[in-house]
């Protein structure tokens, strides 16, 4: 007979308890009724910050489309539980419903706890917990001004980071004399503290938070501190420790704890037997955990005990944690403080490069007890497993790079390598080599390790290449090949078609992976006009019609305008075209112009007008070329000490149409002020009083990067030897879609290497590197030209074939400030039609 | 009783490349793959109402013949119009021929 469960909270813990319990409950004993406070079903808490740093709501999301659909499972949103009552066995919500449960989980979690302090509740004061939270920091939030953080935990730093993410000044008040009293020692705090402190957080350790003032607007103005001073303000947040989500308990006759939460035993029970709390909110023989791994094990228990099944008690949980913060690493694992008997310290401390390592061992130095690491943790992932256990290496050993240390092949079988999981060794091996798994991405899915905090990914690598399972780089379904080795395929044996490739070298018929890709390799290597016979169907469609797929399927243009210059007679043919052809205009972020709105049948006609002006086309949709942006450098500007813009025009013309695995941005600066933002671009050029300084690897977009320095002081025909074979190195070696900083990163050595091999010419290659740059410069010629010059790859550029010159009836247009922009999209309805399929066969 | 429209000739079309066709009363996506089948589904990809899907790239996946939407990616199947990535949405079908040196659609 089917039982009801109620479950009060869906958070991190009581999703995974209900997501558990449906996939061990084959026989569906248990229908499950989910009381959630908040708007949306369980998200990533432990990656809210990362809310501030690009990803959405729905990226955090844990609860998949299946979840939601399951019959089995109904989630009541913006719902709370208001009581319950143990006698008639009945949940009361805050909308009046009574839920009659059989069994009753608490998943409540913990509140922020704020303390006392004089004016703690102004306006202006926030807490970090929830989404919501954050988007009343972000609102409030104003760049350049000072926020302060009550708290320098955690929680606090991740709140500091969250402030300066948001462009604010971050200050962080906290009691104890260091950062992160709990996980790391003196120690590491200092360390901890200078390295911050370099990136732009002010400190005030060791005092206390006296109280908020308000300003004459009745709003936060300020937070005095314990030392007599104040810091202005008009945002503070408090993140001074949590404190468990009991309320429900007492009312219900349930026991509390001395120090708070809902009382349970090793089994996570109440004094009720259908009663039981998991997560934040429990304490278990009176001890709540503050981190989701010990409450995925209490989950994991109630589940156990739901079904009947075995293993049903709370292990001793595993409190490690690893955090990265302004690019500061800090782990802390087992006994971090040493407090066994007899402990031994081995410290490591480098106060010039900034990391400290402190490993606690057993008092005969074998068994490791815990550790603190700080501005390096990348041994967190091999050491933490071996808690508890002998050290296969002397300490010193165990703190080398991973790759350099001992392998994981020490690691027992049952050692735990994903503690937030609580999965072993064994458990990943054994998924690896049982459901022949090949990536981390499989092991996740089968294991759930990895899944968290993801700082033992790294260990889930090691083990796949422990279990023979080479890392794929195969492209796609059709080729089990990287994109270099396609590359190296395409360059050696003359291979002109795709056809030719996927048949000798492939399987199927290819995909939009694979075919721009290859695409791409044979454009890079000069096989002809793009839309050339078989070649065309292989364009992306931006690549297929030589312009920008915008959003109701018309096209932007954007021609070449080298460095950013431009001929006022070159400007009013823009601005002619673009009034004849009613085409949206816009400044682009790369010193040119954009012409939206361009429906296929139009594109030739535009290009006729632009190539007869003298222009041609700007890559705007290649993975290939973009812009090089220029300053205005010594022709006019006072500060200039190189020609800048001359070299971005030399730079431009020289690459343009170079089809690369990503697109290229380039900048050249005619001094140090840098106002091109060269060193925000793949190749950026700076001038010195010497010459030119050349920097690699820069980009904006989703994760941005800064170019690095690759040689310095360089002459004009330096300076181009070493982009010449900067970039062919890259179009390459590359991989489908990386982007030279993502490139240099996964070579082995990186910079370094690129530096070695570029300007060092360590691998006997510069020449012909040098030598196809020449091919590609001598054999560029205009894109566009090249279609209105041929019939066959014109006639594509029609509206319908039966039809050519009838408009699209999907695109519309309306008026906004003077100028076209798409209508709205009307979604038709899609016709139902008997299938087709005996008329096909 | 079903009419047949031609649409254009054989040669119109590139193998593995798709064109956009108007009918009275839709566009359609008309596609010859490598080995000379011909598909036409509706030409409006569902996700976001533009006329695109002839621009898609033509390809399999595990052997069933598909269409990428150049728009934002999601692959359907060319045989039944069904949208491998997301079953909730799927692309109208239309029976299809080469009638001598032409291509012809069927209209209801
Ligand atoms: C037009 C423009 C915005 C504007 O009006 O200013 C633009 C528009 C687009 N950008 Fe951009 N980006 C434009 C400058 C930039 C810049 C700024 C710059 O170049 O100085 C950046 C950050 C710098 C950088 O690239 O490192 C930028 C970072 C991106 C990214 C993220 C790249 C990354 O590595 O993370 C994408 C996505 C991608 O390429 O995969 C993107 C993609 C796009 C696409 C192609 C999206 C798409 O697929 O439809 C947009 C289509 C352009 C069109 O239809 O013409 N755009 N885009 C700018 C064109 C510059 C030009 O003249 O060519
Ligand atoms: C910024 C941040 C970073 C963190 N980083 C880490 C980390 O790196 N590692 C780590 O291990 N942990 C981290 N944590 C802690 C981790 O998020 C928590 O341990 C975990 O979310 C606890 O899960 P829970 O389900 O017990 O509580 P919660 O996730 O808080 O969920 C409880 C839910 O119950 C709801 N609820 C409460 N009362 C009721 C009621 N009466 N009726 C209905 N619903 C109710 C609440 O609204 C909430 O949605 C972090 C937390 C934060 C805020
Ligand atoms: S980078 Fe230097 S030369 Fe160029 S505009 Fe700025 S100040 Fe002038
Ligand atoms: S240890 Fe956190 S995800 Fe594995």
């Amino acid at each position: 007979m089917t039982r009801t469960l109620v479950v009060i909270g869906h958070g991190m813990v009581g999703h995974r308890l209900v997501e558990d319990l449906r996939a061990r409950d084959d026989a569906d004993e248990w229908r499950v009724e989910i009381l959630a406070e908040e708007v949306r079903p369980a998200y990533d808490r432990v990656g809210l910050s990362s809310y501030l740093d690009g990803k959405t709501a729905a990226d955090l999301s844990l609860a998949g489309t299946a979840f939601l659909a399951d019959p089995m499972v109904r989630l009541r949103l913006g719902c709370g539980a208001a009581r319950i009552d143990r006698a008639t066995r009945t949940v009361l919500t805050t909308d009046g419903t009574e839920l009659g449960y059989d069994a009753l989980v608490l998943a409540t979690g913990s509140r922020p706890f704020v303390p006392p302090v004089p004016g703690h509740d102004l306006d202006g004061c926030h807490v970090y917990r929830t989404l919501d939270d954050l988007d009343g920091i972000r609102e409030a939030a104003v760049a350049g001004a000072p926020g302060v953080v009550i708290g320098g935990g955690l929680l606090g730093l991740e709140a500091a980071n969250a402030l300066r993410l948001l462009g604010m000044r971050p200050h962080v008040v906290e009691m104890a004399p260091r950062l992160m009293p709990l996980q790391v020692d003196d120690g590491g705090g200092r360390v901890l503290a200078g390295l911050v402190g370099d990136l732009g957080l002010a400190l005030h350790c060791g005092t206390a938070t006296d109280s908020i003032v308000a300003g004459p607007d009745g709003r936060v103005a300020g937070v005095e501190l314990g030392d007599g001073s104040t810091v202005e303000t008009e945002l503070v947040v408090f993140s001074a420790g949590v404190r468990p989500r009991d309320e429900l308990a007492e009312p219900a006759g349930l026991a509390r704890a001395e120090r708070g939460g809902v009382l349970v035993d090793d089994r996570c029970r109440t004094s009720d037997e259908r009663i039981w709390a998991v997560g934040e909110c429990a304490a278990v023989h009176g001890r709540c955990f503050g981190l989701v791994a010990p409450g995925y094990a209490m989950a994991d228990v109630v589940v156990r005990q739901l079904l009947d099944l075995d293993g049903a008690a709370f292990p001793e949980p595993d409190t490690s944690t690893k955090l990265k913060l302004l690019g500061v690493d800090v782990a802390s694992f087992g006994d971090a403080h040493g407090t066994a008997d007899g402990a031994l310290d081995v410290v490591y401390a480098n106060n010039a490069a900034g990391t400290y390592a402190k490993l606690v061992l057993s008092d005969d130095a074998r068994v490791l007890l815990g550790g603190v690491l700080v501005g390096d943790a990348s041994a967190y992932a091999t050491l933490r497993p071996f808690v508890g256990r002998e050290l296969p290496a002397p300490p010193e050993r165990m703190l080398l790079p991973a790759g350099t240390g001992p392998d994981a092949g020490a690691l027992p079988a049952d050692a735990i390598v994903c503690s937030c999981n609580n999965v072993s060794k064994e458990d990943i091996t054994g998924a690896i080599t049982g459901e022949a798994l090949s990536d981390v991405a499989g092991v996740k899915a089968c294991t759930k390790a990895g899944t968290s905090c993801g700082s033992c990914v790294p260990m889930l690598k090691t083990l796949l290449g422990e279990c023979g399972v080479a890392p794929s780089h195969a492209l796609c379904e059709h080729f089990g090949q990287s994109r270099s080795e396609l590359f190296e395929i395409i360059r050696a044996t003359g291979v002109a078609t795709f056809s030719e490739l996927i048949g000798k070298h492939g399987r199927g018929l290819g995909c939009d992976i694979c075919k721009p890709a290859v695409a791409s390799i044979l454009a890079s290597l000069g096989r002809g006009h793009i839309l050339d016979g078989e070649q065309a169907g292989l364009q992306d469609t931006n690549d297929r019609f030589l312009a920008n797929m915008q959003r109701n399927g018309t096209y932007s243009v954007v021609p070449r305008v080298p460095g950013g210059e431009i001929t006022p007679d070159k400007l009013i043919v823009l601005g002619e075209v673009a009034r004849d052809f009613e085409l949206y205009t816009k400044i682009t972020g790369g010193q040119r112009i954009d012409l939206f709105g361009a429906r296929v049948e139009q594109l030739p006609l535009i290009w006729r007008r632009l190539v007869d002006a003298g222009f041609e086309s700007g890559h705007a949709y290649g993975k290939a070329l973009r812009t090089v942006k220029s300053c205005v450098g010594t022709d006019w500007c006072r500060y200039g000490v190189q020609d800048s813009v001359a070299m971005a025009i030399r730079l431009e013309l020289r690459y343009r149409g170079l089809r690369a695995p990503h697109k290229l941005k380039s900048g050249v600066s005619g001094c140090a002020r840098e106002c091109a933002e060269a060193r925000s671009k793949d190749f950026g050029v700076i001038a010195t009083e010497r010459g030119w300084n050349l920097y690699v690897g820069g980009n904006g977009g989703f994760t941005p990067r800064h170019a690095e320095l690759l040689a310095a002081d360089l002459d004009d025909e330096q300076l181009i030897r070493l982009v010449d074979r900067f970039l062919m190195f890259y179009v390459r070696t590359a991989d489908r879609l990386q982007r030279t900083a993502a490139w240099i990163e996964s070579l082995d050595g990186g910079l370094e290497h690129v530096r070695d091999v570029v300007v060092e010419d360590s691998l006997g290659i510069a020449a012909e590197l040098e030598a196809a740059m020449r091919d590609h410069v001598a054999g560029y010629a205009d894109e566009w030209a090249g279609v209105l010059a041929d019939p066959a790859k014109l006639s594509r550029f029609v509206s319908f074939v039966n039809a050519p010159d009838a408009p699209d009836p999907t695109i519309s247009f309306v008026a906004e400030r003077g100028q076209p922009r798409p209508g709205p999209v009307v979604l038709p309805m899609p016709s139902i039609r008997p299938d087709s399929e005996e008329v096909l066969a | 009783m079903t009419t047949w429209l031609p649409i254009c000739p054989w040669t119109a079309l590139a193998p593995a490349c798709g064109v956009p066709a108007l009918l009275a009363a839709e566009p359609v996506a008309l596609f010859r793959t490598h080995d000379d089948e011909l598909y036409a589904v509706g030409n409006v990809d569902p996700f976001c109402g533009a006329g695109v899907m002839s621009r898609g790239i033509v390809g399999d996946r595990a052997g069933e013949p598909t269409v990428a939407s150049p728009m934002l990616k999601q692959v359907f199947s060319l045989r039944t119009g069904e949208c491998l990535d997301d079953p909730a949405a799927r692309l109208p079908t239309f029976p299809v021929r080469r009638h001598d040196e032409m291509v012809e659609i069927a209209v209801p």
